[in-house]
């Protein structure tokens, strides 16, 4: 039976509570899961092993955060920002986030700012209801 | 040198569990400080023997291909304290692998009482720090962790004999 986004938000919030150690009304959709949250590296390993459980999906990292890729490659990012071609990358491998203001200025250092709940939340989304 | 925490298996299921135990004893300088007429095994020392029997699990897990470190204590909860003449079992259980990191539960008993509940994650570092450069020789895993195994996995080679 499909999931209400409802629903889902919920089991994502006790995902990130468990796995960040965060009081349940820090989790709002908007929160972003580094500035906001906390989150380092690992910790993204540890969510989506949680989410693999919680939902019974499977959830490979660079669906999920695909930005630690293009990130390092040279051909996406030239002086800071990420390139035409690496916006277009983004774009393709994060069909859950939501891009409009980051678009106006691609600064390398505000990818972190993409990985928000919501963006969790779309990605489940069209994970379990198929 | 470094220090080991654990004396030996028990139990050790490839990829799933294993059950190590150790023995606590005042032969261990630290417990003379800790407390000064109250000896007790450090609880983060607790932590880090069920680091290293998770963490042999993990990697024997990849035939200790990869480079294994604990990265975080998703949970470590204490019910007892831990005295000299105590033996406890470390109990770990691989909970999730993937190619860049694992996360494992573990409970430490003494008997059939409840010591401690600890939950790790661990990191193949060479798979998940981008691009940072570690030696080529593991380590992590030394010859004294893998004679801990002896008799439960098959090794390639054996620990060399001192003379």
């Amino acid at each position: 039976m499909a999931k209400t986004r409802d629903e889902i938000f919920e089991q994502v919030k006790d995902v990130l509570v468990d796995a960040l150690g965060l009081d349940d009304d820090e989790v709002t959709a908007e929160a972003t899961l580094m500035g906001d949250l906390g989150a380092e590296s690992i910790d993204f390993l540890d969510i989506i092993f949680r989410l693999q459980k919680a939902f019974d999906i499977e959830v490979p990292r660079e669906e999920l955060f695909p930005a630690e890729a293009v990130m390092s490659n040279t051909d996406f990012v030239s002086g800071g920002k990420l390139t035409e071609k690496g916006l277009a990358e983004i774009r393709s491998k994060m069909p859950h986030t939501d891009l409009s203001e980051f678009e106006q200025d691609p600064d390398v250092n505000k990818i972190a700012d993409l990985f928000t709940v919501d963006a969790i939340v779309n990605f489940v989304e069209n994970k379990v209801n198929v | 040198m470094r220090w080991i925490w654990i004396d030996k298996f028990l139990e050790f299921k490839s990829g799933e569990s294993a059950v190590s135990l150790k023995n606590v004893t005042l032969a261990e300088e630290h417990l003379h400080d800790h407390f000064p007429g109250f000896p007790i095994m450090p609880e983060c020392l607790m932590i880090e023997a069920m680091a290293q029997t998770a963490g042999i699990l993990v990697g024997e897990a990849r035939k200790f291909q990869e480079k294994v470190i604990l990265a975080k204590v998703k949970k470590a909860v204490f019910y007892h304290y831990v005295c000299p003449g105590d033996t406890i079992t470390l109990h770990a259980q691989i909970e999730s692998i993937a190619p860049e990191a694992a996360s494992t539960n573990g409970e430490i008993m003494r008997g059939d009482q409840r010591i401690a509940q600890i939950s790790l994650m661990f990191s193949h570092i060479d798979n998940n720090l981008a691009g940072k450069q570690f030696p080529e020789e593991n380590f992590v895993f030394t010859d004294m962790f893998n004679s801990l195994l002896t008799g439960f996995v098959e090794q390639d080679t054996p620990p060399e004999q001192s003379t």
